[in-house]
């Protein structure tokens, strides 16, 4: 079949608007994985040597989030560390340190800590302002004597299988940390009671809350969010 | 008479960057449906009227905010690595000299619309580009660059405080960006009307580089959807034969 050139243009004009079309609102052609993911690296690379531990967020003067502050979980409820079933909640800190950790709470909370009004920024774009009590991861490490081959640390927490795992130099940020209160208060079970990561160089996502262990590690561990597609570095 | 009118520098980059803007803006609107509004939780902001409100998901790319998110931060490099070298070019090759700025610019601007708006009725004698396009092709880099600015500042805010505080902060910074978004979407959808309404031969030339002058809007006396067929050339300015 012969057409001619008005008709190729008319015919490569609709194929080409109907694709166009087909387009939208789709995920884009499965042989841009590759390089996406080529982006990502490369732009990780380019985040973790902007990362600097002098660099701070400061909460700005604005009003708390308070209870507008959302609250988001897995499970599908509230999850609540249950210590008729489960006995008390502790803290583990394990992996390559020279001494593993077990801190109940009462302990966690008799540590060194700092209370700091900073921004938290969701992966969504909203950002909200709030003080958080708790102990520097740095601290946590130091305490435990982790091993300098260990790169990573995975956040792990009992809200179902949720983990998030950090490159070291981030969780070192002096801003990171184990959270247990929230605006002068404990922290409640809507946003990650009784302990939880916060630090506001990493998106919300990474922010692993009903925290149960820090785990350091000589690879990365990806993470529940990361898993599925989001970045897995997520730094603000 | 058939000139080039583009070197082919300028139509690969223009075409990439039609193509990697595209990506840019539809994906950050699917970002931007995440959550559709500028406010810190717990504060209201001024100056958006349509806070909550989803951008239509025909407009949008990515297919979920991670996919978005991630064709986002990829077509970024594109989108900036081809700007670069468009603007490295026409600096090195002297086009930039048909996109600033010169004296005379807002009565030349001004001529221009009175003749759309028939309050004239000659086209006002031009180089390669109408006055209004002249601004719109100088702007466009402008506004790209505001556009880049504002979103390292979103994508950096604690390691770039810097950049996000001179913006006026995350919440701002987020605005500008969306600004800046629209405003490279009013130009570049006026753009490509225009195209099609004034001067659909310049299509070709954007592809092969030819351009026929005897086609020219100006030796058409073409307005918006006047005198868009090649009948009506020279008739404007050419005198009769004797």
């Amino acid at each position: 079949m012969s057409i001619d050139r008005r008709r190729f243009f008319a015919l490569g004009g609709a194929t080409l608007s109907t694709a166009l079309l087909a387009a939208c609102d789709a995920r884009g052609p499965r042989a841009a994985e590759k390089l996406l993911r080529y982006a990502e690296r490369k732009n990780e690379s380019l985040e973790r040597w902007l990362l600097r531990h002098t660099s701070m967020d400061h909460g700005a003067s604005s009003r708390l989030a308070g209870a507008a502050f959302p609250s988001y979980f897995i499970s599908p409820t509230v999850p609540i560390w249950d210590e008729a079933a489960r006995g008390a909640w502790t803290l583990s800190i394990t992996g390559l340190v020279r001494a593993p950790l077990r801190l109940t709470l009462a302990q966690l909370m008799r540590l060194p800590h700092v209370t700091q009004r900073v921004n938290h920024y969701c992966v969504e774009g909203w950002t909200a302002v709030s003080e958080w009590t708790g102990v520097r991861v740095r601290d946590l490490a130091a305490l435990a004597g982790a091993d300098p081959a260990a790169q990573y640390v995975d956040f792990q927490s009992f809200d179902e299988a949720y983990h998030e795992s950090w490159d070291l130099e981030s969780a070192l940020h002096p801003q990171t940390l184990v959270a247990y209160g929230l605006d002068g208060q404990m922290l409640g079970p809507a946003h990650g009671a009784p302990a939880r990561v916060h630090s506001p160089v990493k998106l919300g996502y990474k922010n692993t809350k009903y925290l149960t262990t820090l785990a350091f590690m000589p690879a990365r561990n990806g993470g529940y969010w990361s898993d599925q597609g989001y970045e897995w570095y997520g730094g603000t | 008479m058939i000139v080039t009118r583009h070197h082919w520098v300028v139509r690969i980059t223009h075409w990439v960057n039609a193509l990697a803007l595209t990506i840019m803006v539809a994906s950050g609107l699917r970002i931007f449906n995440a959550y559709p509004a500028f406010a810190r939780k717990g504060e209201t902001f001024c100056c958006y009227p349509f806070e909550h409100v989803a951008i239509p998901s025909a407009l949008t790319f990515g297919g979920w905010l991670a996919g978005a998110r991630n064709w986002h931060f990829a077509m970024m490099w594109v989108l900036v690595l081809n700007g670069l070298v468009y603007l490295g070019f026409i600096y090195l090759h002297g086009e930039w000299r048909d996109l600033v700025p010169r004296r005379g610019m807002v009565r030349d601007v001004v001529q221009m619309l009175r003749f759309y708006l028939f309050l004239r009725r000659d086209h006002p004698v031009q180089g390669k580009h109408n006055a209004l396009q002249r601004g719109t092709y100088f702007a466009l880099p402008i506004v790209g660059a505001m556009a880049v600015v504002t979103g390292v500042a979103i994508w950096k805010p604690v390691q770039l405080a810097w950049l996000s505080g001179l913006l006026g902060g995350y919440v701002w910074a987020r605005y500008w960006h969306f600004l800046a978004m629209l405003l490279l979407v009013v130009l570049s959808v006026v753009h490509v009307f225009m195209v099609f309404a004034v001067d659909p031969y310049s299509m070709r030339s954007m592809i092969t580089g030819g351009y026929n002058e005897e086609l020219s809007p100006e030796a058409r006396n073409a307005r918006p959807f006047y005198h868009l067929l090649p009948r009506f050339r020279g008739r404007a300015t050419t005198p009769e034969q004797p």
